[in-house]
């Protein structure tokens, strides 16, 4: 992400140190993670120390320091989900991906979480990407699913 | 001086409002043991080791006396049954973290608590944040800060701004309590700017 992205985020914020929070969040959904080089600058800009903004940025799990995938690939593992074999949708996915849970892939397809209950366990297994809810799910129908991105 | 009139340990004192109990209790040479507070920082309300009982209109409670503010005809106990008690365990808690920590081994003794009764944990820092705060609100260099929150929180170094200011300042070294602090940034040395410690502008060299 150039820094001009950054500074464009940092200005439509009014350049507020109280803003801060949402300057991160924006960076964050516009870059999918925080680098080091837009936090530097934030911190310039804003004059808040580099090591506040670390605080934050490792305080919420909404933020990333790490690259993040394009897409982000949840697998549901709360109860319900669970005993309908979400564990054998996660061996699926992981083996598709060859990502284990928390990790991301080389070329940043895809970022592999897991979650505990999404709300709809009548539809359980569920796998949701980028916000998609794919539910019901086999392995087969899920290996199918994850060839669909790109 | 001082508009406020209460009474510590059956000693009445007075304070200036805005004051804490803690600094009130100091100023009078009341002790109350502490870990993370320090005169020139802004009270943190870390450690809770300066729990007191305060008796307010008849009602007892247990507050941390860093962060209390000094008011009008409150009853303050520095030690009690329960305050000796609740000490007791803070202290045990802490050295599941930091078992051989000079200021918490005589802690111990003083409240007769067993360093062994929780499971040892020994991640070292105990969080006081001194040295956090110290560089933020004292040398105002902001070099190190927390990160990570609940039991994965830690302090960490900014490499860049510690290989630049850290090895000719060092004031927040004495303050850390269990030598938690020296190790980290012996480790961010290690790592980011080794060449300091090659050409010996480190300490002890």
């Amino acid at each position: 992400m150039d820094i001009e992205k950054v500074d464009q985020i940092i200005d439509k914020h009014n350049g507020e140190p109280s803003n801060l929070l949402q300057i991160m969040l924006d960076i964050q959904s516009e870059n999918n993670w925080l680098s080091k080089q837009a936090l530097a600058r934030v911190s310039e800009k804003l004059s808040v120390p580099l090591t506040r903004i670390q605080h934050i940025a490792t305080f919420y799990k909404a933020f990333s320091l790490v690259p993040k995938g394009r897409h982000k690939v949840h697998i549901c593992v709360g109860t319900a989900c669970h005993v309908r074999g979400a564990t054998r949708i996660l061996d699926t996915v992981e083996d598709a991906t060859g990502i284990k849970p928390g990790e991301t892939d080389l070329d940043l397809k895809f970022s592999l979480e897991t979650v505990n209950c999404l709300g709809c366990c009548a539809l359980g297994p569920v796998m949701e990407v980028d916000g998609k809810v794919h539910g019901k799910m086999s392995p087969v129908k899920t290996a199918q699913a994850l060839k669909t991105y790109e | 001086m001082g508009d406020i009139q209460f009474e510590i340990d059956g000693q009445t004192v007075t304070a200036d409002p805005g004051m804490t109990v803690l600094e009130a209790a100091q100023k009078e040479g009341i002790y109350i043991p502490t870990l993370c507070h320090h005169e020139k920082l802004e009270p943190f309300g870390g450690c809770r080791l300066c729990v007191v009982e305060v008796e307010d209109r008849g009602w007892t409670k247990y507050v941390v006396s860093c962060v209390f503010p000094a008011a009008n005809d409150i009853i303050v106990r520095t030690r009690s049954e329960k305050v000796d008690r609740l000490r007791k365990t803070i202290i045990e808690l802490l050295m599941a973290h930091a078992p051989d920590a000079p200021d918490l081994v005589k802690l111990a003794r003083e409240y007769n608590a067993d360093p062994d009764r929780y499971e040892r944990d020994a991640s070292f820092c105990i969080h006081c944040g001194l040295c956090v705060r110290y560089c933020a609100e004292v040398a105002g260099k902001n070099a190190l800060g927390f990160v990570d929150r609940g039991i994965n929180k830690e302090i960490s170094f900014v490499p860049e701004i510690a290989a630049q200011v850290c090895n000719d300042c060092k004031e927040c070294f004495p303050l850390c309590p269990t030598s938690y602090l020296q190790a980290a940034f012996v480790y961010t040395q290690a790592l980011s700017f080794p060449d300091a410690v090659k050409t010996g502008q480190s300490a002890g060299k």
